[in-house]
């Protein structure tokens, strides 16, 4: 992950930063320019909620180079409560431990590492609740 | 518009090939084509390749595969829509004829998966890398989560995903340019290997070099040949959110649907006149939604279907005779053409084997990313 790219985004992966349409009230997360639903191009920065649901999940068995010590890892598609889906490991749990519909909190955690003197790259997980 | 037809087809065999370079594919399923049309000289060039830059650090191959091919300074210029790279070249070529551009125009598809990238990471790169690939995911997650969604929403069963994987292999195993010419069993794709769950290794297409070509030609250039003609009736395409997560439904893709209504609208047929159809069974799951989204079933219907066997070669509609990407192998930026060319040989009689019985329409569905874009094409024999 090069350095300019990570910073840029830090607002959306540290903080779950994300722009609701002041027209129709739609939240995207990352925030655009234009919104998806109306096509307004007014916004004010909000906030994903905290915690949100599982909509469906996998464990990656066979991952790419960033993250092959990390597998097996679970990812999901989780839907906060403020309506916003996004893409997401859950962690502190087992395979099997999850299920479409369960509960989820979003937490602060390290994704990955450039290289070994490198940033450290940091973001959302998600865990059980 | 003019009308457009394909006069000539050519491909390499996929697979692993190891002895052959990016430019040596191209330039043999293009002379493949070319000898097969009959044709003297070619008026232009689209060359569909998804990410040869990462596969082989290779870009500008418009030019590379006109200058290898021995054909410039004629235009050539590579098009790019992840795994619909091919199928978005044809869609090219066939506007630059219906628009009086050219007479004869070749459109092809190339890729080189495996001299050594990272292909998990180079696949990765068609899904969203801010917020998708960045978390970790890898394609066969992706359709993994399609998957389960689908099991949970429909009742698709794990048994009905394998069925796909079953009826490719069986058709792949008819076909001497497939990669994996041999057949699999239930047992077999359930209890492969995992790669994410709950898709195994046989849910999934393989990692392929390769190249087909095809020749489109306007009614003027294809008159004369002794050969059945083979027309394109329809074209659409469309594209969808570039992440999974932000679509309403992660269990219908959008993009194959619209683009395979503006392709029958502008064919003026339904999906019931479809007599066969080479969709993208990038994973088994891909083959039950495209299916559905297509039209050819009820939404939610693609698993019993499919586990029935009405989409085998006997079936309703038979569906990926050439095996698919599953069977015959998936270099992703050539898999768009390589299904014109089966689809141009079932309905020329050409199939050998794995012929269907007197075809009159065929359809030829490709996607790129989870879904984020989407071709179809429609073919008829005249």
């Amino acid at each position: 992950m090069p350095s300019p790219r990570y910073r840029r985004e830090m607002p959306q992966r540290y903080r779950l930063e994300a722009g609701k349409c002041k027209k129709c009230g739609k939240i995207s997360f990352p925030p655009r320019l234009i919104c998806p639903a109306c096509g307004s191009k007014d916004f004010e920065k909000t906030k994903l909620t905290d915690y949100g649901k599982i909509v469906s999940y996998t464990t990656i068995r066979v991952a790419p180079s960033d993250f092959a010590t990390q597998v097996p890892y679970n990812i999901a598609i989780v839907e906060s409560d403020n309506g916003v889906r996004v893409t997401t490991q859950v962690v502190d749990c087992k395979p099997e431990d999850l299920e479409i519909g369960k509960r989820v909190k979003f937490v602060f955690r390290k994704l990955s590492a450039e290289g070994h003197t490198g940033i450290i790259c940091y973001g959302y997980k998600a865990v059980p609740v | 518009m003019r009308d457009v037809y394909i006069i000539g087809v050519g491909m390499t065999k996929f697979g692993e090939l190891w002895s052959k370079s990016l430019r040596d594919i191209f330039v043999e399923a293009a002379l493949a084509a070319i000898d097969d049309a009959g044709v003297e000289h070619i008026d232009s060039m689209y060359v569909g390749s998804m990410t040869p830059g990462l596969f082989v650090g290779q870009e500008h191959i418009g030019a590379l595969m006109a200058d290898y091919l021995g054909v410039a300074p004629i235009p050539a210029v590579r098009v790019e829509s992840a795994c619909c790279s091919g199928g978005m070249a044809l869609r090219l070529g066939f506007f630059e004829v219906a628009a009086g551009n050219s007479e004869i125009v070749l459109v092809g598809g190339v890729e080189k998966m495996n001299d050594g990238a990272d292909v998990t990471y180079a696949l990765a790169t068609a899904a969203d890398q801010e917020y998708e690939v960045y978390q970790g995911v890898t394609f066969p997650g992706l359709y993994a989560l399609i998957a389960r969604a689908h099991m949970v929403h429909y009742g698709t069963t794990r048994k009905q995903l394998a069925a796909v994987s079953v009826k490719n292999h069986r058709n792949g195993a008819l076909n001497p340019n497939a990669q994996f010419p041999k057949e699999v069993t239930i047992d077999q794709v359930i209890n492969a290997t995992l790669v994410a769950d709950p898709l195994t290794v046989l849910d999934s297409s393989p990692v392929s070099d390769g190249a087909a070509c095809v020749i489109l030609a306007s009614a003027d250039a294809a008159k004369g040949l002794q050969k059945p003609l083979v027309k394109i009736i329809g074209s659409g395409a469309a594209t969808d959110t570039i992440a999974l997560h932000a679509r309403e439904d992660i269990t219908t893709l959008k993009a194959v649907k619209v683009s395979g209504e503006r392709a029958y609208k502008m064919a003026g047929i339904k999906p019931s006149d479809v007599g066969f159809a080479e969709v993208h069974d990038c994973f088994s799951i891909a083959e039950i939604c495209i299916i559905e989204d297509l039209g050819f079933v009820e939404k939610g219907q693609g698993g019993p279907f499919t586990e029935q066997g009405h989409t085998a070669l006997d079936g309703k509609i038979p569906i990926n005779t050439s095996g698919g990407l599953k069977s015959k192998g998936h270099p992703v930026g050539a898999t768009g053409v390589a299904q014109a060319v089966e689809v141009v040989e079932q309905l020329r009689g050409e199939a050998g084997k794995r012929q269907i019985k007197g075809p009159k329409i065929g359809l030829a569905q490709n996607m790129g990313g989870s879904g984020a874009s989407s071709v179809v094409h429609i073919f008829k024999a005249e």
